[in-house]
């Protein structure tokens, strides 16, 4: 197990050297620059500034120079766009804000999703599976940037009840409308998934096993159908947890929430390389540990993998 | 008092393209300790007779008439009491103990939640007890062994399991649906004999549902033959089998293959298993009989006591009269 471990955590690392090589690349692929502007700066200024920033020198030693710097002093270096800040300042301001409505979002899409999926499985061909599968399609074709205005128009403009925007460090009236906007889509793939899954599960033999030796529906449910359901829902999970974390600059733009996801665009269209490289690698290396999570949860379910 | 007597059950299941009558009015009835064999080709019902009586239908089907236990109607109760009298009344173990057991959870969580849901025992107690069933079904090292998950076992030993996990409240009836069909032949009747071992132990009747005639025969007092969803043929296994008068039953017996006969080929019954969507009137046996005649499509036959052999009921217009 802790072979298995380490030796995923060996190969991590030529992935994440991939990622940072192969993003440096298509950004400096990218015409323009951090310090062009309408109004073209005289030759001897954009030299000098280029040189304070070390990008007068050969990619390949920038890019050697940035992996240095990021793995020996954990330094992601200056941003280009923010003068007085370093990437990490921009990472420690922002990613907490994700971290936590994209916390809550996955919490909320785990439970919900769940929830819904194994009940609309548990009464096949009921109103409530009608129901569930209603919900969960209609929470499917409503992207984000659709249901956040939908919210902020019911919740904030004619209910009055919650906050259009804002965080306000995180409080829970300023949480709930982008975590609901952020999870919807998340939440119906879950139900979709699990409900899928779990009519597959109680169709098992070992289902029928469990109803004839006089177990209640809901110790067979729980016990010994839950399990196996959510294999199949894990696969999706681990990406989808990553990609709520990592949040959204729909999500950042549309209720001013100050995550990474607005740093981020931003970053793309500045051409502030080092906040592109600097957030890019921090989603690769939580794409590749909760992918690793992902594994570990899988032995723990089905006793059948053991690494 | 019969132990479980049952009354024109019929099982229909709804399906997309109508309705499927999977058994159609069967009658019979097992005492204390007895053992019963159903036999009958794929399709023939016999395991939807079972999973009729045990509540076990698929979310499609419906079971009407009666299936009296202990003279209570088991269609009747509700799912709490059938809870009850599932696994501490009836036993029942599968054809593919691969499948049937929960191949996430340890053997002794399986077993043990038997225990402590039925009988209370604490988890520590139902472990031991789990254990001694075990034992008694001859897994080696129960002990140890108990706490592995069940693709650790093989599937002989998984049956084992799954006979023991039945065995646990000790009810007084045991349904086999096809125990050994998913078996290597030797440890097939290594399992036929565990389960004899059982019937001398625990005093279980048991209803054995195969279409295994040479298990049937060896231990089995009393068969039944189904098709088409209903009985064919019923009484004693000897007299059954010695002298076949149905010309079902004996065609079953000519297609068992014969090791002490230099037959070139293997005898089969020609034709098809009836389509349960559309049952003839009459016989459902009748387009695959070569003895049928005038009323064979058209009146169902009754099951009735057979010439000469008062204990045998045969349902035939036809019976053959001479074997050859």
């Amino acid at each position: 197990m802790l072979n298995y471990v380490l030796r995923r955590i060996a190969i991590a690392i030529p992935t994440i050297l991939l990622l940072v090589v192969i993003s440096f690349v298509l950004m400096y692929a990218a015409p323009g620059g951090p310090f062009n502007s309408e109004r073209p700066l005289p030759a001897q200024v954009m030299a000098n500034i280029e040189a304070r920033y070390g990008l007068d020198q050969p990619y390949w030693k920038q890019m050697a120079n940035y992996v240095w710097n990021v793995v020996v002093h954990f330094d992601f270096g200056p941003s280009f766009q923010y003068r007085d800040r370093t990437v990490n300042d921009v990472i420690a301001q922002g990613f907490p804000v994700t971290l936590t409505y994209g916390f809550w979002s996955f919490i909320f899409a785990l439970v919900v999703g769940v929830a819904l999926g194994a009940a609309a499985a548990i009464k096949h061909n009921s109103w409530l599976d009608y129901l569930a599968v209603g919900i969960s399609i209609g929470a499917q074709v409503l992207p984000n940037f659709v249901m956040a205005p939908i919210l902020v128009l019911v919740f904030t403009l004619w209910l009055g009840w919650l906050p259009g925007g804002g965080w306000q460090g995180g409080q829970i009236e300023y949480l709930i409308l982008p975590v609901i906007a952020l999870s919807t889509s998340y939440m119906a793939s879950i139900a979709r998934i699990t409900r899928s899954s779990m009519l597959e599960v109680l169709n098992a033999g070992f289902i029928r096993t469990a109803r004839a030796k006089g177990l209640p529906t809901s110790r067979i449910i729980w016990k010994h159908a839950l399990k196996p359901t959510m294999l199949p829902v894990l696969s999706y999970l681990g990406p989808a947890f990553v990609g709520m974390i990592t949040g959204s600059v729909i999500i950042d733009v549309f209720f001013s929430t100050g995550g990474i996801g607005q740093f981020f665009v931003n970053s793309a269209f500045n051409r502030d390389y080092s906040v592109i490289m600097g957030i890019t690698i921090l989603v690769g290396v939580l794409t590749v540990t909760f992918n690793l999570v992902v594994d570990l949860l899988y032995a723990w379910i089905d006793p059948k993998i053991r690494y | 008092m019969a132990l479980l007597d049952i009354e024109d059950l019929r099982v229909t299941f709804t399906t997309g393209d109508g309705e499927v009558n999977a058994v159609n009015g069967v009658n019979f009835s097992i005492e204390e300790g007895e053992t019963l064999a159903i036999v009958g080709e794929s399709g023939s019902g016999k395991s939807q007779t079972a999973f009729a009586a045990m509540g076990l239908l698929a979310r499609n089907g419906r079971a009407t008439g009666q299936i009296r236990y202990d003279g209570r109607n088991l269609l009747e109760l509700k799912q709490k009491e059938l809870n009850r009298v599932r696994s501490e009344e009836i036993g029942m173990i599968f054809q593919d103990p691969m499948t049937s057991l929960n191949p996430y959870m340890r053997i002794s969580e399986q077993m043990a939640e038997v225990l402590t849901l039925h009988k209370g025992l604490s988890k520590k107690a139902a472990i031991d007890e789990a254990t001694k069933m075990l034992d008694a079904v001859k897994i080696p090292d129960a002990k140890n062994r108990i706490t592995m998950f069940p693709h650790e076992f093989s599937g002989g030993m998984r049956q084992r399991i799954m006979i023991a996990m039945a065995l646990l409240c000790q009810p007084r009836l045991l349904i086999a649906d096809e125990p050994t069909t998913a078996l290597d032949v030797t440890v097939q009747a290594q399992i036929m004999e565990l389960m004899a071992e059982i019937r001398q132990e625990f005093g279980t009747a048991i209803i054995l549902i195969t279409h295994d005639l040479g298990i049937v025969a060896d231990t089995c007092e009393r068969t039944l033959v189904m098709y088409g969803g209903q009985i064919m043929e019923k009484g004693p296994t000897e007299q059954l089998f010695e002298r076949p008068t149905h010309p079902y039953t004996l065609g079953l017996l000519r297609a068992v293959p014969r090791i002490d006969r230099d037959d070139e080929t293997l005898s089969t019954i020609a034709g098809e298993p009836p389509d349960m969507s559309s049952l003839p009137k009459g016989c459902p046996f009748t387009p695959r009989c070569s003895f049928a005649h005038g009323p064979c499509p058209t009146v169902r036959p009754e099951l009735v006591p057979a010439d000469g052999f008062p204990a045998l009921r045969r349902a035939c217009h036809a019976p053959v009269a001479e074997v050859k």
